[in-house]
């Protein structure tokens, strides 16, 4: 059991954390014909910007209501109002996600009067979702804007179904996933005779594809028809702690009863999700997941000589964080060190003493003695000073190919990450000299020294 | 804000500044802060524009005060290369909270100065301002001259929240910190009269060191690169230059305008960016400084040398030529980088088919057409829309351009190359333009582009 802190720092340094309104951009990345749109100056749009075509590799529909010094002290609703009806002539999306930020909450610009007063005036945006969420930078974090999109999605466009879709089941993603996650779960739940509603779902939009036409909104995604869908389904997969509100929420408004999965990571946690679908869907596990299942067994058998005592510094959003932090554990790995980000009741639940909301550099000076770094790409070049391997999850991954489709979950995800991670460690095995192991009271000379005396 | 918007009149009213002399008074009072268009508008805020012309000095702190967006969304993203501390790759930011908001934040702003200086000792503290902070009146300013004073350490507010406007906004502003707080502080052990600045060369990709060799090599001392590679120190002493470099055209000319004014220092405006462009930009520069007092025979080793390294680049570009001949390409980027890099590429027989002018000055306009004539493409917008189609019906054989439009080639199936501020490999000087023809070569010849423009066997005729 973990007690929580957070960094007494002044001067964060290093940062780990990014801030919400990113968090919810992404969430809206994952609709399909959707421009979000940032409600803040436009410098909060570009590094938003700049930072995902870094990981994802893609084009990034992403606007700004730019915000100058004299609108926002006069109030946005000008500017809101104008960026909504540029973006609708230009883009013609589906959905206009609109996020606030420290700059506009600061002011306290009331958005959704805004948006009220901008619906009366302007009813050809009728047939378009207006859909706010409020994330100001200086709380929380990425996940947390994340969070709070999925949330407010379910509260504005799903709906009571007439009629009941049995086979439809609902999958509330969080940030932690990836895209290559959200395919192997989308074939896994398929497997079983079922469709899942994934919401949000960054494999239809962000999964790196070459599409036929150039378009300024999201290409792919969740639709807008399917999340007003997602009443009728039997039930609800919520994956990740962050979208419990979510879940409560579409069950309150629908009552389509949700399972919360905190991880999908490891054996037992692969096994909890294969059981719940077998459970829904009537259906044995299929044969090709049983075999995966013994796969993933064997990796285990193979690999935990690897993992064993071998100490971890982890440095990530809380999610992801409990993902790789209690999956490492089972694998028999110690957590020697953990930092996140942001408030989460699975913080206080992590198999150490001491759990830091702070910055990597709090986690470099805590990894020291540790024999693996794990957390985004901004942590390599503390693990270089500390010239220990660094495995590299989370957002942004901007200096490796491929980020979106790192696969994590299920038997197979957690199979290869048995191989990649014990591979790490099977590399850094100590080696022995002759001297290794004097007897006590012995010189402790090594044997370079010894070479030097002759 | 009284000082801000002070100091914003002054850089809008930029009499170095080419746009802002075809202006009438009139307009030229209303300054140059074009208003953005909400749902439309794309580029950095006037905060960016100042980091990115300050953080490649290595040996300081940057300390960003304001919420993590500012720089936790963003930090360490740019490849400004170092030759020796690497300080300004860590990230510092004050994370404010929402009670540093109701509160104020300026205690946590001197704990954290206070903080960074005991941890990292270094020569001096840059304190970024940013839009949150400002809005609930924390004054940067005050805060470091207290922080200055107690900790016997430069500390250098720069005030350029990104809400004031553009990123060349911040570009300037960045400029009036460093001439009223670091330029002219120290002075440096010994002078020559060969001693020079650069003022907007970042280094990206370690470019500055292409062309440094071509000074050392004529006696010519690099006194300060502004900011490149710099150390703290060499900006405190750089107003004992006799003559600079103004490189990025539009982004430090205020700075190069007053170092002329206050100190003496004449410039002169040029690119690294082609074969022709970089010897000019030596001989203008051997002029200079023998008029303030270099050696006369300073141009003649000049011309020696350029003689030599041009005829060095021909023969390393002649074998690109039979490969490159012809081909077309679309320059997408901004301001001095156009005219520049187009001579590089019509050196090994290219064609420039269309280049955006979007951030160009009108001088910078009338080169270009000199350079390709009166039927070449400017582009004052092209939407990305437009942008695909065009490369789609094969109007270019290769795009260069930033970042931001690379997937518009990309998905269109069109080889790109990158460069903007984010590119890996350094295109100046003469080496640069080997380099660069090396890349586009590379670009253009990979196999791969026959195999992804031929549709699936199982795909009808014109569907992919």
């Amino acid at each position: 059991m973990a007690i929580v802190t957070s960094s007494r720092k002044a001067c964060t340094v290093n940062p780990l954390k990014m801030s919400q309104p990113i968090g919810a951009a992404l969430a809206f990345l994952g609709l399909d014909q959707c421009l979000p749109v940032l409600h803040g100056a436009q410098g909060c749009t570009a590094f938003g910007l700049v930072l995902f075509v870094r990981h994802f590799r893609e084009t990034i529909p992403l606007q700004t209501t730019a915000m100058n010094e004299v609108t926002t002290i006069l109030g946005g609703l000008e500017n809101l109002e104008q960026a909504i009806i540029n973006i609708h002539n230009r883009a013609h999306p589906q959905v206009i996600g609109i996020a606030s930020t420290g700059l506009t909450e600061t002011k306290g610009d009331d958005v959704d009067g805004f948006l009220q007063l901008i619906r009366q005036k302007h009813p050809e945006l009728d047939g378009t979702a207006l859909i706010y969420v409020s994330t100001p930078d200086y709380q929380g974090a990425f996940q947390d804007g994340w969070g709070k999109v999925v949330a407010q999605l379910v509260e504005k466009l799903v709906q009571p179904a007439a009629r009941p879709a049995p086979a439809q089941v609902n999958v509330l993603a969080g940030s932690h996933l990836t895209v290559g996650d959200l395919e192997e779960l989308r074939d896994i739940i398929e497997a079983f005779g079922l469709q899942p509603v994934i919401l949000p779902d960054l494999s239809g939009s962000l999964d790196g594809h070459v599409p036929e036409d150039f378009l300024p909104t999201t290409l792919g995604g969740t639709g807008v028809a399917q999340i007003q869908s997602m009443g009728a389904s039997c039930h609800t997969l919520a994956i990740g702690e962050h979208l419990r509100a979510a879940a409560v929420t579409l069950e309150e408004k629908t009552g389509v009863p949700f399972t919360l999965f905190d991880r999908l990571t490891g054996l037992e946690a692969s096994d909890r999700l294969f059981q719940c679908l077998a459970e829904l869907s009537g259906q044995p596990v299929p044969v090709k997941y049983r075999r995966q299942r013994s796969q993933l067994v064997d990796a285990m058998l193979d690999g935990h000589f690897f993992f064993g005592g071998r100490k971890v510094a982890l440095g990530a959003e809380p999610d992801l964080l409990w993902q790789f932090g209690m999956w490492l554990s089972e694998m028999g790995c110690t957590l020697g060190a953990v930092v996140t980000t942001t408030a989460s009741p699975l913080l206080e639940k992590l198999p150490i003493e001491e759990v830091l909301i702070g910055d990597l550099e709090d986690l470099e000076q805590r990894a020291a003695g540790c024999d693996l770094l794990l957390t985004h790409s901004h942590g390599r070049q503390a693990a270089e000073r500390l010239a220990i391997p660094f495995f590299r999850a989370g957002l942004p991954l901007f200096d490796r190919l491929g980020a979106a489709h790192r696969l994590n979950i299920g038997y197979r995800g957690t199979r290869d990450l048995v191989f990649e991670i014990g591979n790490l460690f099977l590399a850094t095995q100590p080696e022995h000299h002759s001297d290794s192991w004097p007897l006590p009271g012995e010189n402790h000379g090594t044997a370079s020294q010894i070479e030097a005396c002759h | 804000m009284g000082a801000l918007n002070s100091k914003m009149d002054a850089v809008f009213d930029e009499p170095g500044c080419a746009i802002n002399q075809g202006k009438s008074n009139k307009a030229r009072k209303k300054g140059c802060s074009k208003p953005l268009a909400p749902g439309a508008a794309a580029g950095g805020c006037a905060f960016d524009g100042a980091k990115i012309a300050l953080q490649p000095v290595t040996d300081v702190v940057h300390l960003v005060h304001g919420p993590i967006a500012c720089e936790g969304n963003s930090w360490d993203n740019r490849h400004a290369a170092s030759s020796g501390s690497t300080l300004y790759r860590i990230g510092f930011t004050t994370d404010i909270g929402e009670l540093d908001v109701v509160y104020g934040g300026e205690k946590r702003l001197f704990k954290a100065i206070r903080e960074v200086i005991e941890k990292y000792d270094p020569p001096a503290v840059f304190v970024y301002q940013t839009c949150v902070t400002a809005l609930i009146g924390d004054d940067v300013e005050a805060v470091c001259q207290a922080a200055s004073a107690r900790f016997g350490k430069p500390v250098i507010p720069v005030n350029a929240p990104g809400f004031a406007g553009s990123k060349n906004l911040g570009n300037k502003l960045a400029g009036e910190a460093l001439l009223d707080y670091v330029i002219g502080s120290e002075e440096p052990e010994v002078t020559t009269p060969c001693d020079i600045n650069i003022y907007g060369e970042y280094n990206l990709a370690g470019e500055l060191w292409q062309v440094k060799p071509l000074f050392d090599r004529l006696g010519i001392r690099l006194l300060a690169n502004i900011s490149g590679d710099a150390r703290y120190r060499d900006i405190a002493c750089s107003h004992r230059a006799r003559a600079a470099m103004m490189v990025c055209s539009k982004a430090l000319i205020n700075l190069a305008r007053k170092m002329e004014e206050r100190y003496g220092i004449p410039y002169f405006e040029g690119s690294f960016y082609g074969v022709s462009d970089t010897s000019e930009a030596l001989r203008q520069m051997t002029r200079l400084l023998v008029q303030r007092g270099a050696p006369d025979d300073l141009p003649a080793r000049a011309e020696a040398l350029i003689r030599s390294e041009e005829a060095r680049v021909w023969a390393r570009l002649a074998p690109y030529k039979a490969r490159l001949q012809g081909k077309r390409v679309l320059l997408i980027t901004g301001g001095v980088k156009s005219w520049s890099v187009v001579a590089a590429l019509q050196e090994v027989g290219m064609e420039v088919v269309g280049t955006s002018v979007k951030k160009s000055t009108r001088e910078d306009k009338q080169r270009i057409k000199q350079i390709m004539g009166e039927e070449a493409h400017l582009f004052e917008e092209l939407a990305p829309r437009e942008m695909y189609r065009m490369l789609k019906e094969a109007q270019a054989d290769i795009m260069m351009s930033g970042g931001r439009s690379q997937f518009v080639a990309l998905k269109a199936k069109t080889p790109w190359l990158d460069i903007n501020q984010e590119r890996h490999y350094a295109y100046a000087g003469y080496e640069g333009v080997v380099e660069l023809v090396e890349q586009i070569a590379r670009a253009m010849d990979n196999p791969i582009w026959r195999q992804v423009r031929q549709p699936a066997p199982w795909a009808a005729e014109n569907g992919g």
